[in-house]
């Protein structure tokens, strides 16, 4: 199983990553990937910027984690996580996830179970710039909600 | 040998501290005391919110519970709610 990590201030090239799942050429019939993006507004305000901080070192290891959780549930063959930190614009990639398996339901449910435990437990922290001051975003019970499906 | 501190996100904001060298552990420290003892002497004034329930820690950058023994040389984070992605 290959698994990749990186987090970085830089954006990334999706065709590039998407190329590298398959690098091996081992038989994968299905790569699933995500990708997510600055919103350009919070709660009716128009967002100005994001920043983005994270606990070097853990942020890695709980990635990895995460996907070799997912690895044990679903036949895996390689998954790739970048997650950017720093100041981000509106329409800005924030992070992308992709998996390649054998067939789609796995790199599918691979793919949703590793951005569901990455919102929830992978420490980053998000901090919004509107007209009106900065904030740091809360957690939404939704995240958690969704996380616990798996369990 | 210090326990070495690290604070993330709003409560470095609102304790204005990133990490800080901690000597003064006890035998038992676990991290629930050693959060009580930095927020009441390290932090006099913002220390509050130290203790909020939301607040999550991590002991050589696994998460913790608070029952979790701390020892010499250890690095603790305090951190609030994760929010990324």
């Amino acid at each position: 199983m290959d698994i990749q990590v990186s987090i970085q201030p830089e954006d990334f090239d999706i065709a590039e990553l998407q190329a590298a799942l398959l690098g091996g050429g081992a038989g994968e019939g299905a790569v699933a990937t995500f990708t997510g993006y600055v919103r350009g507004s919070h709660a009716g305000q128009a967002l100005e910027a994001m920043e983005l901080e994270h606990y070097p070192g853990m942020t890695e290891k709980s990635i990895t984690d995460i996907v070799q959780r997912a690895a044990k549930r679903w036949p895996v063959m390689s998954a790739r996580v970048v997650h950017r930190v720093g100041r981000l614009a509106p329409g800005e990639r924030i992070v992308w996830v992709g998996v390649a398996s054998a067939h789609r339901e796995a790199a599918f449910a691979a793919c949703e179970f590793i951005m569901d435990y990455l919102k929830t437990s992978a420490p980053f922290w998000k901090k919004e710039f509107t007209g009106s001051g900065a904030h740091w975003v809360e957690e939404r019970a939704s995240d958690v909600q969704r996380r616990n499906r798996w369990s | 040998m210090a326990v070495r501190i690290v604070f993330f996100a709003s409560l470095r904001e609102q304790l204005a501290c990133s990490s800080l060298d901690w000597e003064g552990r006890s035998p038992q420290e676990t991290v629930a005391s050693l959060r009580e003892k930095l927020a009441r002497e390290q932090f006099p004034e913002s220390g509050a919110v130290l203790l909020a329930d939301t607040v999550l820690a991590a002991v050589n950058q696994v998460m913790a519970q608070p029952e979790q023994a701390v020892a010499d040389g250890d690095e603790v984070a305090f951190f609030p709610p994760v929010t990324g992605g």
